[in-house]
Order: C-alpha cells, then sequence, then structure tokens
C-alpha cells in the first residue's frame, strides 16, 4: 500500500491531469482543433479546469463514506491542476484571443456576465493555489480550513459561468450544478454526520 | 422446448443483410481504430483553389473550402459544427422540391434542377458574420431570389416572405434537444427583393454539400449567418411578420431583423469584433457587415437597437 500511495496514486493523477494539455498540443501540430483553434483550446481548457475542479471536491466526501480514504491525498494536486488549466483558460481568452487588446475586450463586457463569473471563480481559486504549500498552511493554522472553503463558491461560479455559455442543451452545465451542489451539501455538518456513517459498514 | 413462433425467424434476406451490415459495420470500426489517429473522420476535400480575384470587394481573402465544408451550425444534423459534415454526408437532396406560394398570383412547386435551368447561377462573394462571433468570405453560387419572386408575382397583400427548412426525423438525427422543428426563416419583401438577397445553389463553383444546405439555401450578407436558412422547401409571401426559428427559442436574444450590428451587444458573443476563420487576431465588426451603402436605406428612422 505505501509504494501505491506514494508512487503509483500521484503518478497516475499527473498523466490523467496532464492528457487534456497534451491532446490540445497534438492537436496543434496536426491542425486537428477545427477551424477555429482558439475557440477549441478555449472550450477544451474550460472543460478541464471544471473537471478537475469537481474531482478536487469529490475527494472530501468520498473519503468519509467510502472505504477509499486515500484518496484525500489527492486533493492538492488535482486543485492546483484544476487551478492551472483556469489559468489557461484565462490567458488563452485575454492574450490569444483578444491580444491582450483590453480596450476591444471592454467594448464587450456589457450583457456578458459569463465574463465576471468566470474570473471571479479565477480570483477564488487564485489564494487556495498560492496557499497550498505546507509551510502557508502551518501558518495559517485554522484560518487556512477556513480560507479553502472558498474552493466550493469557485465551483459554484465556475459552473454558472459554463452555464450562461450554453446557446442549446443544457443538461451538461446542469449536472455540474448538481453534483457540485451535492457534495456541498454532503459537508454541511448535520447532515456530514448521516453520509459518515456508511463507512462503518463497510468495516464490517 | 419452447416453440419458436414463425414471426419470430428472421427472413434470410433480412438475415444476409444484417450480416453484411455487421461485417460493414465491423470494418467501419477497425478502420476507425487504424486510421481515426491520422486524420478526420470525413474524407478530406480536396483543396480547391479559390476562384479570382480570391478577395471579396474589400480585399478580405476567401476562406479554404476546407474551413467551409468543415465548419457549419446545421442544428438539425448536431450541435457541434466541427460534425455536421460527416452526420449530413448522406442527406439525400435530389429529387427535391421547393414550393413556392401564399399571396402569389402565380404559385408553384419547382423541380430543384429545373430551378437551376431556368435561373443561371452568377458568382457572388460575400462575409458571412455568424451571430457567434466568427465570420468567414465564401464564394457563393446562386441567383436573385427577386428573379423567382417576379415569376410567382407577390400580390399587394404580401409584405414578408417566409422560408421554411426540410425537416426529416429519419436523415437529421438531432433528438437531443427538444427544439421547434422546422426551421423557419422571414425577410421583409423590400429586404427579399434586394439585389444582394441570393438563393445559393454552390460553392467554390461546386454544388453545395449538405452541410452548407444543398441544394438550395438563402444568403443575406448583411445579416447574422442564421438568418441564411438551409435546405429550403417552401417559401411563402405572407401578411404578418415571420417568427423565426431562433426568435422562437429565445426573443431576448435573436431579432426578427438580425442586421450585424457591433452596438448591440449579446450575453454570449462578441457583437464588436468577430474572429475571421483562418485569422488569430480579432477584427472589428462592421455595421450591416460591411453592407452598409447598399442596404441602410431599409432601416432609416428604426431604431435598430430595439428592433435588432
Amino acid at each position: 500500500m505505501p509504494r501505491l500511495l506514494t508512487l503509483w496514486l500521484p503518478l497516475v493523477t499527473h498523466v490523467g491531469a496532464l492528457m487534456p494539455l497534451g491532446l490540445i498540443i497534438w492537436g496543434l501540430t496536426q491542425d486537428q482543433l477545427t477551424a477555429d483553434p482558439i475557440r477549441e483550446i478555449q472550450l477544451r481548457t474550460g472543460k478541464a479546469a471544471l473537471v478537475l475542479l469537481v474531482l478536487t471536491l469529490a475527494c472530501t466526501p468520498v473519503s468519509k463514506v467510502s472505504p477509499l480514504r486515500w484518496v484525500l491525498r489527492l486533493r492538492r494536486l488535482l486543485g492546483l491542476y484544476a487551478f492551472a488549466y483556469a489559468s489557461l483558460h484565462l490567458l488563452n481568452f485575454i492574450g490569444i484571443d483578444y491580444g491582450f487588446d483590453l480596450g476591444l475586450l471592454q467594448k464587450d463586457l456589457p450583457k456578458k456576465y459569463y465574463i465576471f463569473l468566470g474570473f471571479a471563480a479565477f480570483l477564488s481559486l487564485l489564494p487556495l493555489a498560492i496557499t497550498s504549500t505546507k509551510v502557508w498552511r502551518q501558518r495559517l493554522g485554522k484560518n487556512w480550513q477556513r480560507l479553502h472553503w472558498l474552493v466550493y463558491p469557485a465551483a459554484l461560479l465556475a459552473v454558472t459561468h459554463f452555464l450562461l455559455l450554453v446557446k442549446a442543451g443544457r443538461r451538461e452545465p446542469y449536472l455540474y450544478a448538481a453534483i457540485v451542489l451535492l457534495f456541498l451539501l454532503a459537508r454541511l455538518p448535520w447532515l456530514g454526520k448521516i453520509v459518515r456513517r456508511p463507512r462503518r459498514w463497510f468495516k464490517k | 422446448m419452447n416453440q419458436i413462433k414463425s414471426s419470430q425467424i428472421t427472413p434470410e434476406h433480412l438475415y444476409l443483410s444484417r450480416r453484411r451490415f455487421l461485417i460493414g459495420a465491423g470494418a467501419l470500426v477497425a478502420g476507425t481504430v487504424l486510421f481515426g489517429a491520422c486524420g478526420p473522420g470525413v474524407p478530406e476535400p480536396p483543396d480547391l483553389q479559390p476562384p479570382s480575384p480570391g478577395t471579396d470587394e474589400l480585399g478580405d481573402k476567401i476562406t479554404p473550402y476546407k474551413d467551409i465544408t468543415n465548419y457549419n451550425n446545421f442544428y438539425e444534423f448536431s450541435l457541434n459544427k466541427e460534425d455536421v459534415a460527416s452526420l449530413a454526408k448522406n442527406f439525400i437532396t435530389s429529387p427535391w422540391s421547393v414550393t413556392v406560394g401564399g399571396l402569389v398570383r402565380n404559385p408553384q412547386t419547382f423541380d430543384i434542377d429545373d430551378l437551376r435551368r431556368r435561373f443561371p447561377a452568377e458568382e457572388r462573394i460575400y462575409r458571412l458574420r455568424c451571430v457567434e462571433g466568427w465570420s468567414m468570405v465564401i464564394p457563393w453560387d446562386g441567383f436573385p431570389l427577386a428573379k423567382l419572386l417576379e415569376v410567382v408575382e407577390p400580390t399587394s397583400e404580401a409584405k414578408y416572405v417566409r422560408f421554411e427548412s426540410l425537416y426529416d426525423p429519419k436523415q437529421m438525427p438531432m433528438r437531443e434537444i427538444p427544439f421547434e422543428w422546422p426551421y423557419v426563416e422571414g425577410l421583409r419583401l423590400d429586404e427579399a427583393r434586394d439585389n444582394l438577397t441570393l438563393l445559393a445553389t454552390g460553392i467554390y463553383g461546386k454544388p453545395l454539400l449538405p452541410q452548407s444546405g444543398a441544394p438550395l439555401r438563402l444568403v443575406v450578407p448583411w445579416k447574422y449567418g442564421y438568418k441564411s436558412i438551409k435546405s429550403i422547401v417552401k417559401i411563402d409571401l405572407v401578411a404578418e411578420m415571420p417568427l423565426p426559428f431562433w426568435v422562437n427559442q429565445s426573443s431576448s436574444e435573436y431579432g426578427f431583423y438580425a442586421n450585424v450590428n457591433p452596438a448591440v451587444s449579446h450575453p454570449r458573443w462578441s457583437q464588436a469584433s468577430e474572429r475571421r476563420i483562418g485569422e488569430t487576431k480579432r477584427r472589428t465588426t462592421l455595421l450591416f457587415n460591411g453592407y452598409d451603402k447598399e442596404v441602410a436605406p431599409f432601416y432609416q428612422g428604426m431604431d435598430l437597437e430595439k428592433l435588432f
């Protein structure tokens, strides 16, 4: 088990989390990112960030209701990858799509609430990424836990951002919204007690 | 032992054709696995040379044929622009007839081949601006809608033209979302009679492919692309303003006029700027997509921010 935990699990997580980026780079070299590659990169980095964020949120409830307690060890790594894809997503939007032309971007802001929500989600994740080290964890003490609750608002903002961007077929963003809400509910203290019970059944 | 009813036995010809189908499907899957990683699922269209002069009247380069025919909004087939070409490749466009009626003196049903013979195609190089913030320059072949209207003679009560696409669920697999098919569009009669308004039958000198709206589609270059309805089966002259498909989906986002207008923003996509397919840097979107000299007189005195 220790080798599995210290070597293979992080390795598999790294490979899985780097896969979307690898596919984007491969697609770019093969001219396979549709007729509008900038848009395709925007869609793929956004999706990768959201999926990784949902997986990050899944770690705590999964470790509580199942015998798979070790998933907690992956939470930080998954969260950092989610932040990395969110950064690429933002960079592609401002830097490549808009060519850092903030005047042009400003002209496009009216009515586009999705831009504000997406940016707010990024800003919520930023302090979490910065304080993800052991040193910061010790330095912040109890406040570290409080600060890292920000991951829930970040996920809700990200899901709403996605929802506002869908032209037709809202099933997918609603599914993500439902999952995030479920994980959030599971962390409420009184519900948590009910949810925690099943682990004892596994032990028997 | 259970008796097998004769109705449960598959007749031999069906049985054999099913087997042939399975062999074919198996070969297809194997082929996809073997070669899928090497290229797109659709056979690459020939790399056609753009017709001369290679640009539109503003000097903007014609978009490559490959991009025009592999990046299509055609929701009857798919929500994904890059999937339409392969999903529509077996779409039947012959025989095809177009019924023109409503408030006209000579209602008629035209066979598509007769239409082509009667109204010889001319080439028009137009910019196409999608409401989603991307654009192309396309060399269309077709004839002005005005010529067809002359033949059917609209009566004095006719104020609008209503267009309807084919909707055949057997050929069009899009069932995921409960849209109200068929696709409908409309133009004011004066817009429909403008010389820019085209009924297209081809692109790059070749007949339209299904993903581009074969065999007959509308092209209205100063309006957002969704106005340019595809695979038309019915054209009616009417007195009341028709309810276009997208306006019916969401009237706060899409309007009847749908004129390209950088001043009217949309909750999802930029209308102030656009990306020309094949370019990296955004371009500023032009009022009426750059056709303001020709069409601005139609909208004099109208508040275009309200009547978008």
